[in-house]
């Protein structure tokens, strides 16, 4: 092991201006340990006075090397890594991996499981923009809406709880469809909180959308243009905010999506307030899908019947040599993939979730590569923020929306 | 002759094998286009400019140690939101040198996706404007997802061995 090398200011040379070498800027350090940066996020500022001339990002503190262990478990071992990379959507996280999964090996999921799976996944969603609008309110020193977005949010880690035994590390949806079907007391649940929650958006925006000092502070902050956006391979609500109408679950549906009216937000002020617009939208159409995906709800199993990756039920082993074998096989040596390699994409709140998979014909996954939205989210920050006060820059970080397990993986 | 079942495809492959004479392979419905290293900057500036790949989705790399010639797949997996068209480029690398040209100048992401590799697969891409490490930290040794570095771990110390591997133990100097 060798030793780690302090960071100095030769490193950064080629990337801040002439001025901060001749001490006329100053250079500020802000995190890895700062409420505002998300996570353990380091940005390195070269300041004039308090305007932004530059930002270094700084990232990889939170990096636990999860393509790299991975490769070393079975395919539906493997899926317990992936809740642990975007913490805050960890159902999108399983539904990822696992149609990657499932395209490899080719297995066909029963509708019942993709309904539910389109309900937890707009669930997700609506829960990880709760916390964003929190955190985006806590930033902007709106306090209360922090601790109303929270309240929201433990109803649906309760649903969570209710459905997988956790509230955040899910591991729900497995290859070839669900761990076991919802409990009786689903439907209420999501009922009570679809109908619920209707009034608590408009809460939300009594309280920030027409808050002159809300508007003030985000108006033409943060300009990001289609082009930028695009070249940095920005996605997700961040890109539509620059007027992109691009929405994996519209452009290529998957789990039955095109069944479901809703809309894709999309804004072209390319500013803060349009991210932050376009988001609180999307709560909305989330709870559209969620009402429609309840009420056509259908019946039957939750799993596909295909015994050579699918594990058998539980009372089947009991009464049956041959499900005893699979289950045997499955949980000790895993399914073989054939060999090839795949990429698929999923919308995740934060912007395209691709998984890249390779199989060399094993048990074992040879290579997995999670193409994170966070990561390019954050890569453009620097074009964002120049000629900003530091007080602006904590916005438009907020506005991005980035998880830093989702960056370092 | 390019016959590929996405139709949307086959006009743009077919201008990668005239230009590049590249060859391709379909798999479960996807395009993977083999390009030699010294033409991936023009290819890629084709799909940008000429068929609207505006988005560069995924730049990533396998390693297939122990074969050496090509060890690495670098791969750029491209999206045209225009066209909702997907294809995927890969460049096979050497494993004694491996080099790549940069494609910062054609899409602004490679900059910190180049990094990544540079530092998960020690792939130097040639010309890149700030090649330093991005996920482990400096001063690192070894590229932690080539196939030949070891997974780590650490030894559980119990009472009767606790000493014993308290010596060699790697804490954090002071």
């Amino acid at each position: 092991m060798t030793q780690i090398q302090e960071v100095s200011i030769d490193q950064f040379k080629h990337l801040v201006s002439e001025r901060a070498i001749r001490g006329e800027t100053m250079l500020l350090n802000m995190g890895p340990q700062h409420p505002s940066t998300h996570g353990v996020l380091r940005l390195i500022l070269e300041l004039d006075g308090e305007t932004v001339v530059n930002c270094i990002s700084d990232i990889g503190y939170l990096h636990t090397g999860i393509e790299k262990n991975m490769e070393a478990k079975t395919y539906q071992k493997a899926e317990v890594m992936t809740d642990r990379l975007d913490y805050m959507n960890t159902m999108g996280n399983n539904l990822a991996y696992v149609m990657a999964v499932e395209k490899l090996v080719d297995v066909d999921v029963p509708v019942r499981a993709q309904a539910l799976r389109v309900i937890l996944v707009e669930l997700q969603r609506i829960a990880s923009h709760l916390v964003w609008l929190g955190a985006f309110g806590l930033d902007l020193a709106a306090m209360s809406v922090f601790l109303y977005c929270f309240r929201e949010r433990e109803r649906i880690l309760d649903i969570f709880e209710m459905v997988s035994g956790q509230r955040m590390m899910t591991t729900y949806i497995r290859p070839g469809g669900l761990w076991r079907d919802v409990p009786v007391e689903f439907e209420k649940a999501v009922r009570d909180f679809v109908n619920m929650f209707h009034k608590r958006v408009d809460e939300y925006e009594r309280l920030m959308t027409r808050n002159p000092i809300f508007i003030d502070r985000l108006v033409g902050i943060g300009y990001l243009d289609k082009k930028t956006a695009l070249s940095y391979g920005v996605t997700g609500p961040t890109l539509r905010a620059s007027g992109v109408n691009w929405d994996i679950r519209k452009a290529t549906p998957y789990l039955g999506y095109e069944q479901y009216d809703f809309n894709v937000p999309v804004s072209d002020d390319c500013d803060t307030y349009a991210r932050y617009i376009v988001r609180i939208q999307e709560l909305r159409e989330s709870l559209k899908i969620i009402e429609q995906a309840m009420n056509k709800l259908p019946l039957g199993p939750v799993r596909s019947e295909n015994r050579k990756f699918v594990p058998p039920p539980r009372s089947e082993i009991g009464v049956s040599m041959e499900s005893l074998i699979h289950h045997f096989k499955l949980w000790t040596e895993g399914f073989l993939a054939p060999k090839g390699s795949i990429y698929n994409a999923v919308e995740s709140p934060r912007g395209e979730l691709g998984v890249f998979l390779e199989s060399d014909g094993g048990p074992k996954p040879y290579r997995v590569h999670m193409r994170t939205p966070s990561f390019d989210n954050l890569a453009v920050l620097p074009e964002i923020t120049k000629g900003h006060l530091v007080a602006d820059l904590v916005a438009i970080l907020a506005s991005i929306d980035i998880v830093l397990g989702d960056i370092d993986r | 002759m390019v016959i590929i079942m996405d139709k949307k495809l086959e006009p743009i492959v077919k201008d990668l094998q005239d230009k590049f004479n590249v060859t391709y392979e379909e798999h479960r419905g996807e395009v993977h286009c083999f390009v030699k290293p010294e033409q991936i900057v023009e290819a890629l500036t084709l799909l940008r400019d000429k068929h609207q790949f505006e988005l560069l989705s995924a730049l990533t790399a396998v390693d297939y140690y122990p074969q050496n010639n090509p060890r690495f797949h670098v791969i750029y997996q491209l999206t045209s939101l225009e066209k909702i068209a997907f294809i995927q480029l890969r460049v096979p690398v050497n494993g004694d040198n491996p080099k790549v040209p940069t494609g910062t100048g054609v899409y602004d992401t490679c900059n910190w996706r180049e990094r990544e590799l540079m530092d998960m697969f020690g792939i130097e891409f040639e010309n890149h404007p700030d090649p330093r490490r991005i996920l482990m930290p400096e001063g690192t040794e070894g590229h932690p997802l080539r196939k030949d570095f070891p997974l780590g771990y650490e030894e559980p110390q119990f009472t009767f061995n606790f000493e014993d591997i308290d010596v060699r133990k790697p804490y954090a100097k002071e």
